[in-house]
């Protein structure tokens, strides 16, 4: 499928459709999810738009359902079966308040006054009702309470209707409950019982509402969902309506949507599928058309290289048709990560943890947290991390900071000493540090270590400078085989978009200036490894690559091979000679151009043009803008082919930070445990080996693993593309349920 | 029976992936191939020919003479 080196072909289809079967075409066009409507009313405000009350409705709908789904309420039910509960509770009340009245009354049967009053009053109000009762009737009553629960239980004895009357006033004043109380033992025993059986039954009806108001909350939380959605869809698809135009006759919709060429028949078939379900007699007129206006981009992607197309958009979109430097990404940014992050031990535990995020994705996803959801997203790019840095890991020899001697070391100790070599018993003796001379013969044995770092670099104290000088070598020489590789991708746009003249004009003067210059410089570093040479003889590169800008040939020793100093100077002029090439042929050729323009008739000239079209649509194209767009452009590359260049010593300098912080933790850390001799060693080494742990993961892991990360990033978008990417096109957003879906 | 039908599953999907997107697969198994290569290369030639040797301390220079080799 080669859609995903270039976005792909799209056009511009207009579609007739019947009102009636509109709501049901969309709809269909929104779960197949391929095409982007265009607005065809951008001059209406939102409220001018035809469609827009039952947008508003859908709105209205869906925060009504938002607020129920927070507070899980249905309005309606649920008040009334509120309402039935409030009444059954103070039914139940009161009736518990009954039962203790009579329990209490028992004790009062000696009493033989016959009228009294009997009721239950809040506990803090029964001494102002004692006090007010005292006053009014002097001590004409016997009044007797208890204090079952938070209300007090009372009767009143008296003597006569008439302060039975007044008393009952009072009751009454102080919202005290009276309840009527039969005067004869038996009576009493039977209210009783009837009041027990009606507070059974009533606790039993409670019982029965609370489950019935509950299984009533579930059956409608669980449609809530489906409810929900139903209503986003709708409120899409009326959305999307008020971007048609209506024709006069008000049967008619019209839309105007961009579609990839290659999905025109399931949208048609889809249409056929919509108008089918509204019960309409005609089908929907798929037309396409041509235009001259640019469409959007889209790439097709699939759940892996979707991680690596959207780092690509963060930057910027591509143009329409333009190569889409996603498909090198996936290997390239993966694998500057791991030069950078360099440690086996370390891109195990990476690669690790992405294959439990792919494995548990949907696990991951339902915990809805951002930070998660942005590390579940990017999960095949961190397996792929992971991956490369085990390989640049065993390469760098690096495994927690130790290396491992798989094939035998290339460098020998012994034939240093006597019968072959300077030292002696004596010398190791008197020094502390001694340095092996490969002059010696059988010190080094001819061969390089197979594969990687030879592993006596890990226990050498002067491990540095070979390693610095061999990384920012290997940094050089990355940079500018990816920098290559960018103008490259230059050309196939050229070619794709049959823009030969800037093939001649553009590219071919860039790659010459940057391989004369940084071409050669790679030349000089793998002349310079390959050959055998004495330490003491062997120039600088740097020096050389200096001196040669400045022609500067005077210093002895400055030659590495015998044609050395015309070839440097060849190479001077011709780069030399490429930034005026750069700089004037383009604009000049434009300016022949356009003269002819002036005198030759419009459509006679119309055919001369190959290639630069855009420049002439409008004659009043001004000479100063080209020149001043062109020498922008040309000192761009120029200057930044060096600052590039220079840019990829990155790689180099965050391998030796990863390298010195996993060292650090390897040294102060992790060996001090394990240098105790005493018995609590062991208790030592685990509490220490956590701490180990912990601050490989946070410290290598997250802060290095992010830095990486970032500067990989930095280079792809900044160094690697501005050499061919234009990245100024508009995404394509098609209408799609599924898309909404899994956006909320 | 059991250990056939393993293998031919496994494979089975792997080429089913890999059918649609043949293109794409092959680009990414040659640039992963020519970076892998080009950085071992560098490694190698790094240490082809070199200039200087390690310096060590005289306790591993004693350690080596007599466990290595």
């Amino acid at each position: 499928m080669d859609s995903f080196f270039r976005s792909e072909e799209m056009c511009l289809v207009q579609l007739f459709f019947q009102t009636e079967s509109a709501h049901n075409c969309i709809n269909e066009l929104g779960h197949l999810g391929l095409v982007q409507f265009k607005d065809l009313n951008p001059g209406t405000v939102a409220f001018q738009r035809r469609f827009v009350k039952e947008v508003k409705k859908c709105e209205e709908m869906e925060r009504i359902l938002r607020k129920y789904s927070r507070f899980d309420k249905l309005e309606q039910e649920l008040k009334e079966i509120n309402s039935n509960r409030d009444t059954l509770r103070q039914n139940f009340t009161q009736l518990m308040e009954i039962n203790h009245l009579l329990k209490v009354f028992d004790a009062f049967l000696f009493y033989l006054h016959d009228r009294f009053v009997a009721g239950v009053i809040k506990h803090e109000r029964f001494p102002a009702f004692e006090k007010i009762l005292w006053r009014l009737f002097h001590g004409n009553f016997v009044l007797r309470h208890e204090d079952p629960v938070k209300k007090d239980v009372f009767v009143v004895f008296v003597q006569g209707d008439q302060i039975r009357g007044k008393i009952r006033k009072l009751c009454d004043g102080f919202h005290a409950s009276m309840y009527p109380c039969p005067n004869n033992a038996y009576a009493r025993k039977e209210m009783r019982t009837n009041v027990n059986t009606r507070i059974e039954d009533l606790r039993l009806v409670l019982k029965r509402t609370e489950e019935f108001r509950e299984t009533t909350l579930t059956a409608a939380a669980a449609n809530l969902q489906e409810w929900a959605s139903k209503v986003k869809k709708m409120k899409a698809i009326y959305y999307t309506l008020n971007l048609c135009n209506i024709d006069i006759t008000q049967k008619l919709i019209v839309a105007e949507i961009w579609c990839p060429v290659s999905d025109l028949n399931s949208v048609h078939t889809a249409l056929i599928h919509g108008s089918e379900q509204s019960g309409s007699s005609l089908s929907p007129v798929v037309n396409r058309i041509q235009t001259q206006q640019t469409p959007p981009t889209f790439n097709r992607v699939n759940s892996f290289t979707s991680g690596f197309q959207s780092i690509i958009d963060a930057y910027g979109v591509g143009n329409y048709q333009e190569i889409n430097p996603a498909p090198y990404t996936m290997v390239t940014f993966p694998f500057l990560f791991a030069v950078m992050f360099g440690d086996c031990g370390h891109g195990l535990v990476m690669t690790l943890l992405a294959l439990w995020l792919i494995l548990h994705q949907e696990h991951f996803r339902k915990l809805k947290n951002e930070l998660i959801d942005m590390l579940v997203d990017g999960r095949y790019i961190i397996f792929l991390m992971g991956l490369f840095s085990i390989y640049t890991g065993l390469i760098y020899n690096d495994c927690f900071s130790k290396s491992f001697n798989v094939f035998g070391s290339s460098w020998s100790v012994r034939p240093m000493f006597h019968p072959h070599g300077p030292w002696t018993n004596d010398t190791l003796h008197d020094s502390g540090h001694l340095h092996l001379d490969p002059l010696v013969s059988g010190v080094y044995s001819g061969n390089p270590y197979p594969f990687g770092v030879d592993p006596i670099w890990n226990i050498a104290s002067n491990k540095l400078s070979f390693l610095n000088s061999y990384k920012m070598k290997m940094s050089v020489i990355m940079g500018v085989a990816h920098m290559l590789f960018g103008v490259t991708l230059s050309l196939v746009n050229y070619i794709f978009f049959r823009n030969l003249k800037d093939v001649a004009l553009q590219f071919i003067p860039e790659v010459i200036f940057m391989l004369s210059l940084f071409g050669y410089l790679i030349f000089l570093i793998l002349y310079k490894w390959c050959v055998v040479m004495k330490s003491e003889s062997a120039p600088s590169i740097l020096l050389l690559f200096i001196n040669m800008m400045l022609f500067d040939y005077s210093s002895e020793g400055t030659v590495l091979y015998r044609t050395q100093k015309p070839v440097q100077i060849f190479l001077v002029v011709v780069a030399v000679l490429m930034v005026p090439w750069l700089l004037f042929a383009k604009p000049l050729l434009l300016y022949r151009k356009h003269k002819q323009l002036k005198f030759l008739s419009l459509p006679f000239c119309l055919s001369l043009f190959f290639g630069v079209k855009k420049a002439f649509v409008s004659l009043q194209v001004s000479m100063a803008d080209i020149f001043v767009y062109q020498g922008i452009h040309t000192i761009e590359y120029c200057l930044g082919c060096i600052s590039n260049t220079a840019s990829y010593l990155r790689l180099w300098a965050l391998s030796l930070a990863h390298a010195e912080l996993s060292e650090v933790l390897w040294k102060m850390v992790l060996q001090v445990a394990l240098r105790v001799t005493s018995g609590m060693g062991s208790v030592l080494l685990a509490v220490t080996f956590a701490a180990f742990a912990v601050l490989t993961v946070t410290i290598l892991l997250v802060m290095e693993g992010l830095s990486a990360f970032l500067h990989a990033l930095r280079l792809h978008w900044v160094e690697f593309q501005n050499k061919f990417y234009k990245g100024s096109g508009y995404k394509f957003t098609p209408l799609s349920f599924n898309r909404m879906r899994d956006m909320q | 029976m059991g250990s056939f039908a393993l293998p031919m599953i496994c494979f089975t999907t792997l080429w089913a992936l890999v059918g649609p997107n043949r293109g794409v697969v092959i680009t990414s198994l040659i640039l992963t191939a020519v970076c892998c290569w080009l950085f071992w290369l560098i490694a190698i030639l790094a240490q082809a020919n070199p200039l200087f040797g390690p310096q060590l301390k005289n306790e591993t220079i004693w350690y080596l003479r007599y466990f290595w080799e």
